[in-house]
């Protein structure tokens, strides 16, 4: 019943009915067209300065970035950074190319794959693209990225390949609309540097409630 | 939340004399007018972002039945559920429903104005529910049994000594005065209820008709642990935060960080498509859409229509010299600030809100700064005219803009009466120049001199030719 009032009091304050065909036509064509709008200059750079862009803004965003010559490199890197760290765990999202890796470089640190808890330390997931115009992450929930990795653990490490970074989000919607032929993910989750607030007198606080550092793992395949 | 807009006066003239909330008004007033100035700095492209953005809210209001109808069947075609609430009890009814019906004890929360706007805590509460906020500042208030008085820095007119004092008492720990030890307190104490919470409710900063999905656009990442971990995730938001595709929610991205905090882009901007899929490890097995009415379907057609836009960034406020002054409560209800004195009356009523669409200036800072070009100052005269009509001004406002309006409707004497003062004003005035007692003007010059005129009125000097 609400339903009715609230499109009837709408279409009153149209001055019209239910929409014809005509107006209909409108709609449906934005719905179908999906066209850009303005995109700034600075996101429609040739695809090298998009990866420098895509580093420079991610820092400035407090993210982390450890550059990789290949996805093997991959165990080393992150066994490093957890040693320094002092962290005995890791967790694992079930993505083939992180299932495809040698793990033995983590030496005494425990790896895992499952989906996060309260209480772990750190987890590793891979990424759908990289957004340069912002230093933007995109990643999506699916049968082998539960999204509770990407918040739960204190450090979430992310492999993202150079190859997959784009200029504006625009272009990651496209290809995300191919990749899932037009479904939609349950979730998509586009992250840019690590959780803060600023709830106490505007002075901000770096980890609120999601994890506390954003290491970026960058493949320069 | 109860209703305080009638005392406005009184409420300003205590927050004015409230030195704990002035210091922190002082904070605001230093954040984000900066910073906003900083990051449209370096976006070349802002202001023909901002056109583009009011002619797109323009073309969805004008089609806003059709991408409402064309959300709701992606929500059910992805496996969700749409529920419309013309009112708040509607609303309130609807979740509490779904609540209940997967026999909910707790339920945990992350910022949403439309859950303020429709007092969703005191309803599930009166009905055995227990709601718990989640975002800081939010978390902060509930402790205090508070209000937000900003729409997205809700505990901003609270100081850090009000934060350590409310968590001491509530976390039996050794007082801080560190707001990193505070907001690591914060953290422990809400991971137990983000696990143990039975639905997860968020609000939607917009729905996309495409696909049917909703976004929420957070730092603090709590709104991903609301909506991920709970069995159920609820959504409320309002009717006119539609938009036709993913490509136009950008748009709307693109202004939004930059308008509220000044930042590139809010840490997490998170889009929900329905439950978890067949295979998903984690994930809300149900997902429910509230789309709250509440007065907004009654603005279209109308002069209020453009106030459709607001993303609410609050970008109005921050650069409001009355709300940088006064503070956000001092307003009386869920929304302050210039966009709260534009659709605080449609809501509870001109009646009750009146002195709200007053307390302006009309510097036009706010619309300067709002990203979707809403005509503010324009949409306050708006109800200024509304209430005069009903005669619901009060009586020396009344008969003074008679008593203009009697002078104003005949030039001749109009002029003769200005031509009057002003000789006699500078007269009163002086070699000073200033007057400092002036007959029925006690509110300004209990204060501060009036400066008086030069002695001549502009349509005189016009003539002379010195203008």
């Amino acid at each position: 019943m609400s339903k009715a009032e609230i499109l009837g009091n709408i279409r009153r304050g149209l001055g019209r009915g239910e929409p014809n065909a005509t107006q209909r036509a409108a709609a449906e064509s934005r719905l179908a067209a999906k066209d850009n709008n303005l995109i700034p200059k600075r996101a429609l750079l040739p695809q090298a300065e998009q990866v420098q862009l895509f580093k420079d803004m991610a820092i400035e965003a407090a993210a982390e970035i450890i550059e990789l010559a290949s996805i093997a490199e991959v165990p080393m890197a992150a066994s490093e950074w957890l040693h320094k760290a002092n962290i005995q765990e890791l967790i694992t999202a079930s993505s083939p190319e992180l299932k495809a890796l040698d793990w033995s470089a983590l030496g005494d640190i425990q790896l895992s794959e499952r989906v996060g808890q309260v209480g772990d330390m750190a987890s590793i997931t891979s990424s759908f693209a990289g957004i340069a115009e912002t230093g933007t992450l995109m990643l999506h929930s699916s049968s082998d990225s539960p999204t509770t990795l990407n918040f739960l653990p204190d450090v979430h490490m992310v492999v993202l390949h150079a190859s997959t970074i784009v200029g504006p989000y625009e272009d990651a919607w496209k290809q995300l609309r191919t990749a899932h032929n037009g479904v939609m993910p349950r979730t998509v989750n586009m992250i840019t540097g690590p959780s803060r607030s600023a709830d106490i007198e505007q002075k901000l606080q770096m980890g609120a409630h999601g994890p506390r550092t954003l290491v970026i793992l960058l493949i320069n395949d | 939340m109860q209703i305080k807009s009638p005392e406005f006066k009184e409420n300003a003239r205590i927050a004015l004399q409230d030195v704990g909330l002035q210091k922190a008004l002082g904070n605001l007033k230093a954040g984000f007018p900066v910073k906003r100035a900083a990051a449209v700095e370096r976006m070349p492209e802002f202001e023909d972002l901002r056109d583009q953005a009011r002619d797109l809210k323009n073309h969805i209001l004008e089609n806003l039945d059709i991408y409402l109808e064309q959300f709701e069947s992606k929500v059910v075609e992805n496996g969700g559920h749409v529920h419309w609430a013309r009112t708040s009890e509607d609303a309130c009814k609807t979740i509490l429903d779904i609540c209940q019906q997967v026999g909910a004890k707790t339920v945990t929360k992350g910022k949403s104005m439309v859950s303020e706007e429709v007092n969703l805590n005191e309803y599930l509460e009166k009905n055995g529910i227990e709601p718990v906020e989640t975002d800081l500042g939010e978390y902060i208030l509930q402790l205090r049994e508070d209000h937000p008085s900003h729409i997205i820095a809700p505990a901003i007119h609270l100081n850090l000594e009000d934060v350590s004092e409310a968590f001491h008492k509530h976390h039996h720990r050794p007082k801080s005065d560190d707001p990193a030890v505070l907001m690591q307190e914060a953290r422990e104490m809400l991971r137990k209820k983000f696990v143990a919470a039975d639905v997860g409710i968020t609000g939607a900063n917009f729905c996309v008709a495409e696909t049917g999905s909703t976004i929420i656009v957070t730092n603090e990442g709590n709104g991903d642990l609301t909506q991920t971990l709970p069995k159920t995730h609820i959504v409320i938001t309002s009717i006119e935060k539609v938009v036709p595709t993913l490509e136009d929610m950008t748009l709307f991205q693109r202004l939004l960080a930059r308008s509220a905090t000044g930042q590139e882009f809010t840490v997490y901007n998170t889009l929900s498509t329905g439950p978890r899929r067949e295979g998903d490890q984690d994930g809300p097995e149900n997902f429910h859409v509230v789309l709250v009415d509440n007065g907004r379907s009654e603005m279209v057609g109308t002069e209020l229509q453009d106030m459709l836009r607001c993303i609410r960034c609050s970008a109005c406020m921050n650069h409001c010299p009355v709300y940088g002054a006064v503070g956000g409560h001092s307003y009386g209800w869920v929304y302050p600030g210039p966009m709260g004195s534009v659709l605080t009356p449609q809501m509870i009523g001109i009646e009750n809100a009146g002195l709200l669409p007053n307390a302006s200036t009309f510097c036009g800072k706010c619309e300067s700064v709002c990203p979707v070009r809403i005509p503010l100052p324009k949409l306050m005269r708006h109800w200024r005219e509304n209430e005069f009509e009903k005669h619901l001004s009060p009586k020396a406002v009344r008969y003074g803009i008679s008593g203009w309006g009697f002078f104003a409707k005949r030039p001749a004497l109009y002029r003769w009466v200005s031509r009057s003062s002003a000789w006699f004003m500078k007269k009163m005035a002086g070699k000073k120049g200033r007057i400092n007692k002036l007959p029925l003007a006690g509110g300004w010059t209990d204060w501060r001199d009036m400066p008086a005129p030069e002695g001549q009125t502009f349509m005189d000097q016009w003539k002379q030719g010195k203008r």
